[in-house]
């Protein structure tokens, strides 16, 4: 354990006109940790998202990035800190090509237009896109813009990388290629955090969960011990859930 | 495998460098071929350097204006004036010009962008804006009140920027548009131009991925400001005098921004090209319907709903697809 906590949340809160969203909520993570974070819909999590890379401002507590406050820090401040999202709904930048797209990205690290170019084509050959990087993104399948989402956000060259729901609407195949680059992108030396409904896939995926659920924090801990907990199976499958597992085994 | 470099800087081919120079080698020497149309020529090129200001902030950065009449009449004015009351040539007044546009863009830029106004907020800012100076300029008898300013003309007097025959108008005019359309072209292939677009395209996933979309927003109606104030202070120049109604009229917001549009908003050509389309048929419609004096103004907005309707992406829209569906055709 280091000193210094890589990404700490404490006590954060998000109301939205009286409903809150984000009640009280803290977790940590360690330098190139993959922690999944689930719930069931409306939990609170890309809300949770929105609040760690500025896009929303909390309400109350405090949030940290390698010893550094980052409330009230501007989107592109946190960016430039080494913390870099992807959307649930991807947002290509249509009228560009793939290769423009991942550069806006890699300028988040040199104002070189040569050296852009060469870390855009470098991370395009990473996540397989090579092939498309002169077409124009609104030319791009569903996957390859999920893809093209990761990649734009990897070009930022971040330290932390917020993944939400990068695997939503893909098939089995194309899920366990986006696994394959998360692992390594993790072993690149970049912690993720990442939102996923496909329980096999987070489950697989993550060294730790943390579980929300109406935005509160109801778990946290190991894939095994987290699917076991009976506030989170009741949260997913209604009050008395745990109980009727139970008794048929 | 395709190339992988050099596809984010902008560069010529030998042919298209070629084809450049006889372009401007032509234009050269039309002066002595057809005299007769330097008059629309240069109409021609100023209205495309303004409409090149208009598109950095429309085209590219995704801000569409409704008053960039305010910084052509800024730069008129100022040059103007400080040459009538001071004696100031307006070869160092168009740098005061200029630099009152940025400051006065950048100042529309700090009270819009920072509060994320877009779209139709922003436009109606602009035309606001265009509409405060108008009636400064004609309540303010300082300024020329409604009458305007009268440029005394002092003769062939180059050091005042003021010339007896048209020629020398045609060149610097067409040399300030060939430069504009340098300095755009520059621009697209660096990271403030990929920024613009960026910020057009998308504004959160701009800021996500680390461009401060408001400085570069703030720029863009800098240079915007700039080019089209430049523009302001020639045409004065040009036409000895100004006054609120041509100057900061909303006729003059429509007349720039309707080139790039219809050109092609957010391409290097579009103003240009637009510029080359509109500016004669402006001239014709204006002669042919002398005595009923708004008519072209509604031929204006026909085209404009016309091209805005069928034509999304311009005259160079319009090419794109036809060579697009060519190529297609031939493979």
């Amino acid at each position: 354990m280091e000193n210094r906590p890589f990404l700490e949340v404490q006590s954060v809160s998000k109301s939205f006109r009286g409903l809150k969203a984000i009640s009280d909520v803290a977790f940590r993570m360690t330098e190139n940790e993959i922690l999944g974070l689930i719930g069931p819909n409306g939990a609170g999590k890309t809300t949770l998202f929105n609040l760690v890379t500025g896009f929303l401002q909390p309400d109350a507590g405090r949030m940290e990035f390698l010893g550094q406050n980052i409330v009230s820090l501007a989107p592109h401040i946190i960016c430039k800190l080494g913390i870099a999202r992807t959307f649930q709904i991807v947002k290509p930048f249509s009228h560009l090509s793939t290769l423009e797209n991942v550069a806006v990205g890699c300028y988040n690290r040199t104002p070189s237009v040569e050296e852009a170019e060469e870390k855009a084509w470098e991370i395009l050959r990473f996540v397989g896109l090579e092939q498309k990087a002169l077409h124009p993104a609104s030319s791009l399948t569903t996957p390859d813009r999920k893809r093209l989402e990761l990649a734009r956000a990897l070009g930022t060259q971040p330290r932390l990388l917020l993944l939400d729901e990068v695997m939503a609407g893909l098939n089995p195949k194309e899920q366990g290629d986006i696994v394959e680059l998360v692992h390594k992108i993790r072993e690149a030396g970049t912690a993720i955090l990442i939102i996923e409904h496909h329980m096999r896939v987070i489950m697989g995926v993550s060294d730790r969960i943390v579980v929300l659920n109406h935005g509160v924090c109801i778990a946290d801990g190991e894939p095994q011990r987290v699917c076991e907990d009976p506030g989170v199976i009741e949260a997913y499958l209604g009050k008395g859930a745990y109980a009727c597992l139970g008794s048929k085994t | 495998m395709a190339e992988t470099r050099g596809h984010l800087k902008r560069k010529l081919g030998r042919p298209t460098w070629i084809a450049v120079v006889c372009v401007l080698a032509a234009l050269h020497l039309l002066p002595w071929v057809f005299p007769s149309i330097l008059h629309i020529m240069i109409m021609i090129f100023l209205f495309s350097l303004m409409g090149q200001g208009w598109n950095v902030l429309g085209g590219y950065a995704g801000q569409f204006s409704f008053g960039h009449s305010v910084f052509f009449g800024l730069g008129a004015y100022v040059s103007s004036l400080l040459f009538v009351r001071l004696g100031l040539t307006p070869w160092i007044g168009i740098f005061f010009s200029c630099g009152a546009g940025i400051l006065l863009g950048l100042f529309i830029g700090f009270l819009s962008f920072r509060y994320g106004l877009k779209g139709p907020f922003f436009a109606l800012i602009m035309l606001a804006f265009a509409e405060i100076f108008h009636m400064i300029a004609t309540g303010w008898s300082a300024v020329g009140g409604a009458l305007g300013v009268l440029i005394p003309l002092k003769g062939n007097a180059p050091g005042l920027m003021q010339f007896m025959q048209k020629e020398p108008f045609y060149f610097m005019s067409l040399w300030m548009m060939v430069g504009s359309l340098y300095l755009v072209w520059r621009l697209e292939g660096t990271r403030l131009g990929l920024y613009f677009l960026a910020a057009r395209e998308d504004h959160d996933a701009a800021e996500a991925l680390g461009v401060n979309t408001f400085r570069a927003q703030m720029k863009a109606m800098a240079i915007s400001a700039g080019m089209t104030a430049i523009g302001g202070t020639v045409y004065a120049q040009y036409l000895l005098y100004i006054d609120p109604d041509s100057t900061f009229g909303v006729v003059n917001s429509v007349e720039i921004m309707l080139r790039p549009i219809i050109g092609g908003p957010g391409t290097i050509l579009g103003p240009l090209l637009g510029s080359v389309v509109l500016t004669p048929l402006s001239e014709i419609t204006r002669l042919a319907f002398q005595s009923y004096s708004g008519v072209y103004l509604m031929i204006y907005g026909v085209i404009l709903v016309a091209v805005i309707m069928f034509l999304p992406d311009g005259l160079i829209g319009l090419a794109r697809k036809i060579v697009g569906k060519f190529q297609k055709g031939v493979a």
